[in-house]
């Protein structure tokens, strides 16, 4: 079984007869993805792309089982929109959009406070690609033909980035077991450190890449909890060499407003934490595999 | 979003945070009137510009005389101020903000911003006021206190109260402290800050609790519910073509090399500045087309790079996901028909169906350099600057 879906994955699509929507989940659907409905409030009761439509995501939940949804709905919706999902029993939600408020993000994530660990729903995003499991079932928009089948494990804040390192890795024939887009946003639903400690536990992946960038603390930490805990190896590379500080650039979260939120800074304290590192972005795919050809 | 000093005192005055009389003028005529108006026998002339260090650049004067005042306004309106933090090209001066002069007895610092780490809100506070918060921290770090609000519940009074005695103020004073801490919250939390500046907040020696500089910058994501936010907005304080850029979708931000750069999404965008750094250029910009990178977006793209004389190569790095390189390259070709480039490009495609992309690009008429990799678009890009 995969880090987080699988094959087995029931997925709704929460913004489902939308364009977005229907454009990623006929994407989705093409690579194998387990779809069984989607929500769009006001129009329950119909049906789009074969599948049915719900006003509620509860009501989606009772009918189809589903535990997994990816929420195509505007920023101004989408706080509302996570918190249907959780309170409605879904296990993992991943939000695609780009554009949530920061003070809508700490709502969300306060909102989840009221579930015990093993009820809490994981919510992937915001601003993000998503996840896809190789070969099993895609929850993101990512394009899905670039990723090889394989051990290795990918946490990415950025998109195309992520998706530039698994091509690297499958032109050495290395393949993904499962690869996470977290977002480039300050306030997260996953951060990196909960996904390398659901890599750690997971029998189908044997190393992580861990792609940052500047600002935030999220790779630091996520460092610290792979030096006292983890036995898997870790490969990162962080952007953003060039960039200057104090401004914003691109993700809203990528600003370097703290000491240890540079480049430079993450980069040492990540070397401290034992964790190697792709010396520039062309090599993630080389450095993963000479670590992969020592263990 | 940045805003003004004197926009930044409205806001936290409609929250009760005591501010010194004062208003905005734009003209030395239109100071001269407003210093009377004010009353007093001293003023002090601010230049507004989003930028801090203002003092030390020139562009905060005290008068003696409502003539002064005007003369004061005269020699900063249209100026351009350079201080250490708005980069050698400076930010123009277009308006005057006239405030009454405070006899100041002690000078605090007071700061709210996002904490990412616990994902609340942190204030922090200083006895040592005036000096920047890098530089408190820096020489005088025993002097900081903070305090992490939880955002469900919002400030409590014990925690305004705790902050107050914590920067050792006198008992008759600490409700009136604590009542600008918490109008500073609220401020913060009910606008979509994300950062909100007093400093210095200072002890009048008439004991007034007043708020002298103030500082407020808003989430640009959460501006469609704050109109009376972004109608503060002041283009002229933003980089010209960074304004060009963000009125049309694309994320940009200048810099001072020469290598242009054209790339789908924000991580690729950075490493792609890293490698050209690496192979000993220096970018000129940062610019993300969006994951998408439509061919409406790359024609737009285009014509911004156009715009900046500095650039002589540009460098285009498109990963293509759900978008196609066939798509993406017939985006380049319709912008270069559009547009006049005078320097080399350097193009480099990769993703879904990256070789229909490369032979559209051969069979165009287009003049460039095909990369293969992220790292020989950087050398391909460095090496063409030599031309």
């Amino acid at each position: 079984m995969a880090v987080i879906i699988d094959k087995n994955s029931k997925i709704i699509i929460q913004g489902f007869t939308g364009k977005m929507g229907t454009f990623h989940a006929d994407e989705m659907i093409k690579y194998g993805s387990n779809i069984v409905g989607g929500v769009t409030p006001g129009k329950g009761g119909t049906k789009h792309l074969e599948r049915p439509v719900f006003n509620t995501v509860k009501e989606a939940v009772k009918k189809t089982g589903a535990t997994a949804s990816i929420l195509f709905v505007p920023p101004a919706f989408a706080a509302d929109s996570a918190m249907e999902a959780a309170d409605a029993g879904i296990k993992t939600c991943v939000a695609i959009v780009d554009g949530i408020p920061s003070h809508d993000m700490i709502k969300i994530k306060r909102y989840m406070r009221r579930y015990t660990k093993s009820g809490k729903m994981t919510l992937v995003g915001p601003n993000c690609a998503g996840i896809i499991s190789p070969g099993k079932s895609m929850l993101g928009i990512m394009p899905g033909h670039i990723y090889k089948e394989g051990r290795v494990g990918i946490i990415s804040r950025s998109g195309t980035l992520g998706y530039e390192a698994a091509q690297q890795l499958k032109n050495l024939n290395i393949g993904v077991s499962t690869s996470v887009g977290i977002g480039g946003d300050p306030i997260n639903g996953s951060s990196f450190r909960d996904i390398i400690e659901k890599f750690e536990t997971d029998d189908e992946t044997d190393a992580i890449l861990m792609i940052g960038e500047i600002g935030g603390p999220q790779e630091v930490a996520a460092g610290h909890f792979a030096k006292e805990n983890m036995k898997k190896p870790v490969i990162a590379y962080i952007a953003g060499l060039t960039a200057p500080k104090g401004r914003v650039m691109g993700h809203a979260g990528a600003i370097v407003s703290a000491y240890g939120e540079s480049a430079i800074e993450k980069v040492e304290i990540l070397k401290e934490c034992g964790i190697t590192i792709s010396k520039n972005p062309s090599v993630m795919g080389d450095t993963v595999k000479s670590v992969l050809d020592k263990s | 979003m940045d805003i003004h000093e004197y926009q930044a005192k409205k806001i936290l005055s409609s929250f009760g945070v005591s501010i010194p009389r004062g208003g905005i003028v734009y003209s030395p005529e239109n100071a001269e009137n407003k210093a009377r108006e004010i009353g007093g026998s001293k003023w002090v002339v601010k230049a507004q510009i989003h930028s801090g260090a203002r003092g030390k650049a020139g562009g905060i004067i005290l008068c003696n005389t409502p003539l002064e005042v005007a003369q004061a306004t005269d020699k900063l309106l249209g100026k351009k101020l350079v201080t250490n933090q708005t980069g050698p090209e400076g930010k123009i001066v277009n308006r005057i903000y006239i405030e009454e002069a405070t006899d100041i007895e002690k000078e605090l610092y007071l700061g709210l911003v996002f904490d990412r780490s616990s994902e609340s809100i942190m204030i922090v506070a200083s006895t040592e006021g005036g000096m920047s918060v890098e530089e408190i921290s820096k020489e005088k770090p025993e002097t900081i206190i903070r305090s992490k609000i939880e955002v469900a519940v919002g400030i409590q009074s014990f925690q305004a109260r705790e902050l107050a005695f914590g920067l050792g103020i006198e008992p008759a004073l600490i409700s009136r402290v604590s009542d600008t801490i918490v109008g500073c919250y609220k401020a913060f939390s009910e606008l979509d800050a994300t950062m909100v500046e007093v400093n210095p907040l200072v002890i009048s020696k008439q004991k007034q609790i007043l708020a002298l500089d103030c500082k407020m910058s808003f989430d640009n994501n959460a501006m469609f519910r704050r109109s009376q936010v972004s109608e503060l907005r002041d283009k002229t304080q933003e980089e010209s073509k960074e304004v060009y850029a963000s009125d049309r979708g694309l994320n940009y931000v200048s810099l001072d090399g020469n290598i242009g750069n054209i790339i789908n999404g924000a991580g690729l965008a950075m490493a792609s500045m890293d490698m050209i750094k690496l192979a000993g250029g220096s970018p000129a910009n940062f610019l993300d087309v969006g994951g998408g990178a439509t061919p409406e977006k790359i024609v737009k793209a285009f014509k911004l790079i156009t715009m900046d004389e500095k650039v002589r190569v540009i460098l285009v790095n498109i990963f293509a996901g759900i978008n196609r390189c066939d798509w993406v390259a017939e985006g380049i070709v319709q912008a270069l028909d559009k547009i006049e480039v005078k320097v080399p490009i350097v193009i480099r495609l990769a993703g879904t169906n990256v070789e229909k992309g490369n032979e559209i690009l051969k069979k165009s008429k287009i003049e460039y350099i095909e990369a293969n990799t992220l790292e020989d678009a950087a050398n391909k890009a460095v090496k063409a600057l030599g031309k």
